[in-house]
């Protein structure tokens, strides 16, 4: 899919540019391009080496564990299927903190872990479980504090106001997480009969 | 009201968490000064590791750009576009996102460094690439590990979640950036 992508994006723009007579501008751009990629790159360096070493400060004073405590309970509830002191329940908490608070590298370690322990309540070990949609879908929309990497971007592009997208960003992925759990709520509910009875 | 909050919260959130983390770091005896220099150290190799995705996306989406063939997919897509007021530029955006992070990003960088980071369009690729995940890959790593194959509603939920992602962000930075 990215090959195909890439493929009509770059084959397309040439056929495109021959038949409009704009080839000359396809060299000229295929270089400066490469060039301002690279400079945006080397732009974004200082603010993720300062937005790295303030969040090791706070992985390190146990902010991934801070947060799982607050949110333990309505974690909880998300996941009827989950004993509560399940190691899984431990996992898919840890991982969402550490996706809150943007550590992604942490985060992973746990998620999988959480995918380990929810396949072993799993009875069809080749089928999506209920609680591992539900980890999924709050995986994958969660709610993001602060967007650091495109803040970067947008300090290296030279913005009088890098930092004002992060209002609006917590805003969007709060509410899409909140409008994507309760879809999932509303679609095991509707179709857990429905599936147990195809699956006996 | 809610222009008002938003903004504050975009002000106060980066000092704020600074303040929080050192605070609760210093309180907790963490070596501060320390556990900052040994994660700042990992930003290098961040940034120079997504040099691959950010050149072959600028480079792409450039000559998709200046070679008129945006021009052609904008006016097949209009009509759908003009109705929700989603400029064209934004769409390989969009259809990207779910599929590759570091890609978007590429895509989101080129249209902040070409149009500006403070025009709207701009701002709309900045709260799009912020607001949404790579469902495809997530879902792929995830369910792989465990050798899962059959997902069920768990692609859904994950795409929906990307449209839901793009429509609000959309509706957001009408509503705050015009």
């Amino acid at each position: 899919m990215l090959n195909l992508i890439w493929l009509i994006m770059i084959l397309g723009g040439i056929a495109a540019a021959a038949f409009n007579g704009r080839i000359d501008l396809v060299t000229e751009s295929l270089f400066s391009s490469a060039n301002e990629a690279v400079n945006v790159c080397l732009g974004l360096i200082g603010l993720m080496t300062l937005w790295l070493g303030i969040l090791e400060v706070a992985k390190q004073a146990g902010f991934i564990r801070f947060l799982g405590r607050l949110l333990r309970p309505i974690v909880a509830r998300l996941f009827p299927d989950v004993p509560p002191d399940h190691p899984a329940m431990g996992s898919i908490i840890m991982n969402i903190s550490a996706n809150i608070l943007g550590l992604g590298n942490a985060a992973t370690p746990f998620g999988l872990k959480a995918m380990d322990e929810l396949q072993k309540l799993n009875p069809h070990p080749d089928t999506a479980t209920d609680a591992m949609c539900t980890f999924l879908a709050a995986n994958t929309s969660c709610i993001v504090l602060v967007p650091a990497t495109i803040v970067g971007i947008r300090v290296a592009a030279g913005s009088a106001n890098p930092s004002e997208i992060v209002g609006p960003t917590m805003f969007v992925t709060g509410f899409t997480m909140f409008t994507i759990l309760l879809l999932d709520y509303c679609w095991r509910n509707f179709f857990r009969d429905k599936y147990r009875r195809r699956r006996k | 009201m809610m222009e008002q909050t938003l903004s504050a919260i975009s002000q106060w959130a980066i000092p704020f968490l600074f303040f929080l983390f050192l605070a609760v770091g210093w309180v907790r005896k963490v070596p501060v000064y320390e556990a900052f220099i040994q994660g700042a150290s990992e930003g290098f190799q961040i940034a120079v590791r997504i040099i691959p995705y950010m050149v072959a996306m600028f480079v792409a989406i450039k000559v998709f750009r200046v070679s008129g063939a945006m021009d052609i997919l904008a006016w097949i897509c209009s009509p759908v576009l003009n109705l929700i007021g989603a400029p064209p530029e934004v769409l390989p955006l969009a259809v990207m996102r779910p599929l590759s992070g570091s890609s978007a990003l590429g895509l989101a960088s080129e249209l902040i460094h070409t149009y500006g980071p403070d025009s709207f369009i701009g701002r709309l690729a900045s709260v799009m690439q912020g607001t949404t995940d790579t469902t495809f890959f997530v879902l792929t790593v995830y369910f792989g590990s465990v050798g899962i194959r059959r997902y069920r509603h768990a692609v859904p939920l994950g795409l929906t979640a990307d449209l839901i992602g793009l429509f609000v962000s959309l509706y957001i930075c009408h509503l705050f950036f015009r």
